[in-house]
């Protein structure tokens, strides 16, 4: 596998020396460039009775080529946090930088590649069209947009489907046509929403090793919504564990296990460990409990 | 039924036939019906002048010659069916179409207002329709105009309408477009609203992640998004555009036109005169609906909809 291999040494160039061994919550402000830094950021958003604080003074600072995990019950925020770094909502306090510059102009640069939890694929779009939509706003040649759609689409297993239209895929292949789509403009940053949220548990591992082989080999940074433990520890070097009501974060616990995980690192004792310490962490925000 | 057709390969004409008797067979056997009970329902409304006019001539009558007298009066009060149909004939294959006598003239003359007029009201109707989505201020200050102007009957509008456009120089054609588009912009832009909101809020927050233009998601979402909503208000459209261009050749003395034909027919009682173009009214609209409903299926085959 040389291009897996290639892939691995760029990510290898990209980690600071000291962040394989030490705990990467201390090692947050290391010498790699950062892609995301958030500082005493709250959202409150104001509903007809009493105002709801989805976020808390969240602190964070995610890294370039990181691959960064969200984890948390429902309603701890952590959907609306990734919407907050795409500018899809705004923060009521604090500041947040997305490569240096503000969410807006972030998006407004087209920086980042969002992944829903739904498809949200254009039913009136053949596959190939769906992937190609990015680049018709962004003003690409006609040639040039179709190569580029048509090599992802490959790239996530679909070649050969371009002519299809989503109602004719199933819920994973059309998940991994949006992942296409967010991936066709080559961005530097990929926001995904649990996106594999409502896939079974066969096809969403299979797109687990998929997509930790894709982040391997471009060494993109990659922020990663899910409520599943054992995603979260597979695919992440860093898990951010939140709670609820308000949205804080409680912990961030950094992920040792090697590089070129493959799916059977899940019964490994250092997975379980890493999946014990995120378990222990959800408890204590008493997460469970309502 | 299919099933049997698909299991027995060897007599697919007796599934194909069986299919055609179940699909014509219910619709022939309402018109069945409905020929029926008009039949029945010309003798009993023309029976008493005909019963008069026996009496006035000093005639006795039979049951027999009385239904033949009241299935073939000049002017009755309904007309039976075949009297309608041979009319119906003569006067749209026997009669020269550019002769004021010929149906089909008249159905053109009708035609090419609706049409005129549906484009009008259709290009209205989605212009409205944009506006209001994109602009709350028109949101809040159009709808009630809109639909406070669906209020006002077409009757007491139509003939202002014909005299002020009259009085600035545009007579003929235009002012009947102007009644029809008046009537059908309405579906339109109700459905296109409808249409234009039809995105999903995720298929929106997707335009947004790309910082689209608003133009872009207009024609690369919103756009096509309304397609099915547009197609169910342009047949309604239609359907309504025929009704205001004949609603507007009735006050305007129109020479020409289906409603000129039905408003002279009433002067003079020519009930046969009437209920032909009556006929020629529904037929258009069936098919205006039909062509409005083809291009649908054209569009909707190019968008991928599952058959």
């Amino acid at each position: 596998m040389p291009a897996l291999d290639a892939g691995l040494a760029t990510l290898a160039s990209q980690t600071t020396p000291s962040a394989g061994s030490a705990p990467a919550t201390t090692a947050a402000a290391g010498t790699t460039p950062t892609a995301i830094e958030i500082r005493g950021l709250s959202l409150t958003f104001k509903s007809a009775d009493t105002p709801v604080v989805a976020l808390d003074d969240i602190n964070l600072t995610i890294r370039r080529g990181e691959f960064v995990s969200f984890i948390g019950p429902s309603g701890c925020g952590k959907t609306t946090l990734l919407r907050v770094i795409a500018d899809l909502e705004a923060p009521s306090a604090g500041t947040i930088t997305v490569n240096g510059v503000s969410p807006e102009a972030a998006r407004l640069n087209r920086a980042y590649g969002y992944v829903f939890q739904a498809p949200a694929l254009y039913a009136w779009r053949s596959v190939l069209r769906n992937v190609m939509l990015p680049l018709e706003i962004i003003g690409m040649t006609a040639t040039e947009r179709k190569t580029r759609a048509a090599s992802y689409l490959s790239m996530v297993g679909l070649a050969g489907f371009e002519r299809k239209f989503p109602w004719q895929l199933s819920g994973g292949m059309q998940q991994r046509v949006s992942i296409a789509r967010a991936l066709a403009f080559e961005p530097e940053l990929l926001l995904m929403d649990e996106p594999f949220g409502a896939l079974d548990e066969i096809t969403r591992d299979h797109l687990n090793d998929q997509l930790l082989r894709l982040w391997e080999q471009t060494g993109k940074t990659v922020v990663f919504v899910t409520h599943s433990i054992s995603e979260a520890v597979f695919l992440s070097k860093r898990i951010v564990v939140m709670s609820p009501r308000p949205g804080r974060i409680l912990e961030i616990i950094g992920n040792d296990l090697p590089s070129g995980r493959r799916l059977d690192v899940r019964e490994t004792t250092q997975f379980l460990e890493v999946a014990h310490r995120v378990r222990q962490a959800l408890r204590a925000g008493h997460s469970y409990d309502d | 039924m299919t099933i049997d057709a698909a299991a027995l390969p060897t007599a697919p004409g007796i599934g194909a036939a069986a299919d055609l008797v179940n699909r014509v067979g219910p619709v022939a056997g309402i018109v069945a019906v409905v020929i029926v009970v008009w039949y029945a329902a010309a003798v009993w409304l023309n029976a008493p002048q005909v019963i008069d006019r026996f009496k006035s001539d000093e005639k006795s009558w039979t049951t027999r010659e009385l239904i033949d007298a009241t299935w073939s009066m000049d002017r009755p009060v309904l007309p039976a069916p075949h009297q309608i149909a041979v009319n119906f004939y003569e006067t749209v294959f026997q009669t020269p179409i550019a002769s004021k006598r010929s149906l089909v003239y008249h159905a053109g003359v009708t035609v090419s207002s609706t049409l005129l007029g549906f484009l009008f009201g259709s290009v209205l109707g989605i212009l409205l329709a944009v506006g209001t989505v994109h602009s709350p201020v028109l949101d809040r200050s159009l709808l009630p105009w809109i639909i406070a102007s669906q209020t006002v009957p077409i009757l007491a509008i139509a003939p202002m309408v014909v005299v002020v456009l009259g009085s600035i120089g545009f007579v003929g054609l235009f002012p009947k477009a102007v009644i029809s588009m008046y009537l059908c912009f309405f579906p339109v832009t109700i459905g296109m609203v409808k249409g234009l909101r039809s995105p999903d809020p995720l298929q929106l927050d997707l335009m947004r992640t790309y910082s689209a233009s608003p133009a872009q998601v207009l024609w690369k979402l919103r756009w096509p998004a309304a397609t099915d909503f547009m197609f169910a208000s342009l047949k309604v459209a239609i359907a309504t555009s025929l009704v205001g261009a004949i609603v507007g050749e009735l006050p305007t003395g129109a020479q020409a036109g289906l409603g000129a034909r039905l408003l002279s027919g009433s002067y003079y009682g020519q009930t046969i005169q009437i209920w032909s173009a009556l006929f020629m009214a529904a037929t258009i609209g069936v098919a205006l609906v039909a062509v409005v409903g083809l291009i649908e299926h054209l569009v909707a085959r190019r968008m991928g909809k599952p058959a």
